[in-house]
C-alpha cells in the first residue's frame, strides 16, 4: 500500500506540468482507495486460502475482525468512489486507469491467475505499476515513454521481489494450494528464474535514467542498487536447498528486505531529480 | 426499567461513529476544496477574463 502511494506520488511530483496542491493531494487520495479496495476485494476473494498461509492469517477478514460480505461491499463501494472521485479531480484517464487496474487486480489477479498459474505474479505484476502512471495521467493527462518505463520498472522488478519471498515462505504456498514457482518447478528452478528476470531487469532500470525524468543523481544510485540486486540474485542462484535451510534463508531474506529498498530508493532518486531542477541541478 | 450501564461495545461504537464522521467533514472540505480549485481555475480561461479584473 505504501508503495502504490509512494509510486503514484512519484509519477505525478515527476511529471513535466504543474499541478495545484489540493488537486494532487486528492488524487493520490482517491489512487490509495482504489488500492485500499482492491485489497478488500483480494481479501474477500482469497478468504480461504489467507486462513492457511502464516504471512495472511492476521489480515482482517481470516482474523475473524471484518465477515467476508463485508469486505466485498465495502471494495465495490470504495472502488467506485474512488474511480467516480479521481475523474472530477484529475481527469477520465487518470479514473480509467485506476478502474483497470483494481479490475486487473481484483478480476485477472486475484480470481483467475492467482490460482491457476506460477506466471501469476510475472503477469499480475502489472496491477502494482500501474500506480506511477496513474500519477502521470493524473498530471498530464496523458501517457508517455517516462510513464510506460515507470510501469516497466515496477513490471520487472516484482518477479524477483516475490520469488526472494517464496523461497523463504517455505511450505506456505503448496500448503494453501497457490501454483507459485517455487510449487510448480522448484526450488532449484525459481533461483534460476530470480536471477534471470533480475538481470533484465537492470536495462529498464538503467533506461529510466536516459529519459527526461532521469538524470546524474538517478543513474548513479540505480547502478549502485542494481549492482546489490544482481550481486543478490547471484548468491541466491549459486545456494541449494541444504545451505539455505543451515542458516534460516538469510541471503534469500536479506534479498527480499534489499528488493524493497532497491524500488524505493529508485524512485526517490526520480522525486530528487526533480526536486533539484528548480536550482539549475538534475535531469540531463 | 431502562439499562443505564455503558458497555464496552458502546465505548467502541463510539469511537467508530467519531471516526467515521470525521472521515465524511474531511471528504466534505476536500471535495469543497476541490470545487474552489476548479472553479477558480475555469475562472481564469474564460475570454476576456484578464481584462475584466
Amino acid at each position: 500500500m505504501s508503495l502504490v502511494v509512494f509510486t503514484a506520488l512519484v509519477g505525478l511530483l515527476v511529471a513535466p506540468v504543474s499541478v495545484h496542491p489540493v488537486v494532487a493531494l486528492a488524487s493520490i487520495l482517491f489512487i490509495a482507495l482504489g488500492a485500499g479496495a482492491s485489497g478488500a476485494l483480494n481479501m474477500w476473494w482469497d478468504a480461504d486460502i489467507d486462513r492457511v498461509m502464516r504471512r495472511t492469517r492476521a489480515r482482517p477478514v481470516p482474523a475473524g475482525k471484518v465477515g467476508a460480505q463485508e469486505a466485498l461491499g465495502l471494495g465495490l463501494a470504495l472502488s467506485g468512489i474512488a474511480v467516480v472521485m479521481l475523474g472530477l479531480a484529475a481527469n477520465l484517464l487518470a479514473a480509467g486507469l485506476l478502474a483497470f487496474t483494481i479490475f486487473f487486480y481484483a478480476v485477472v489477479y486475484t480470481m483467475w491467475l492467482k490460482r491457476s498459474t506460477p506466471q501469476n505474479i510475472v503477469i499480475g505484476g502489472a496491477a502494482g505499476a500501474f500506480p506511477p502512471m496513474i500519477g502521470w495521467a493524473a498530471a498530464t493527462g496523458g501517457v508517455s515513454v517516462e510513464s510506460a518505463l515507470m510501469f516497466a520498472l515496477i513490471f520487472m522488478w516484482t518477479p524477483p521481489h516475490f520469488w526472494a519471498l517464496a523461497l523463504f515462505m517455505k511450505d506456505d504456498y503448496s500448503n494453501a494450494g497457490v501454483p507459485m514457482l517455487t510449487v510448480t518447478h522448484g526450488r532449484r528452478t525459481t533461483r534460476a528464474h530470480t536471477l534471470v528476470y533480475t538481470l533484465l531487469l537492470v536495462p529498464v532500470a538503467l533506461g529510466v535514467g536516459l529519459t527526461s525524468i532521469g538524470g546524474p543523481v538517478y543513474l548513479a544510485i540505480s547502478a549502485l542498487l542494481n549492482a546489490g540486486f544482481v550481486a543478490g540474485a547471484v548468491a541466491i542462484w549459486r545456494r541449494d536447498e541444504d545451505r539455505a535451510t543451515a542458516d534460516g534463508y538469510a541471503v534469500e531474506k536479506k534479498v527480499f528486505g534489499f528488493s524493497l529498498l532497491y524500488l524505493f530508493l529508485h524512485f526517490g532518486a526520480l522525486l530528487a531529480e526533480a526536486a533539484l531542477k528548480p536550482y539549475g541541478f538534475g535531469g540531463w | 426499567m431502562a439499562l443505564r450501564a455503558e458497555h464496552d461495545i458502546h465505548k467502541r461504537r463510539l469511537s467508530r461513529n467519531l471516526g467515521l464522521g470525521l472521515t465524511l467533514i474531511a471528504f466534505v472540505a476536500l471535495v469543497f476544496g476541490l470545487t474552489i480549485v476548479k472553479v477558480s481555475y475555469w475562472d481564469k480561461r474564460l475570454p476576456g477574463a484578464e481584462t475584466s479584473q
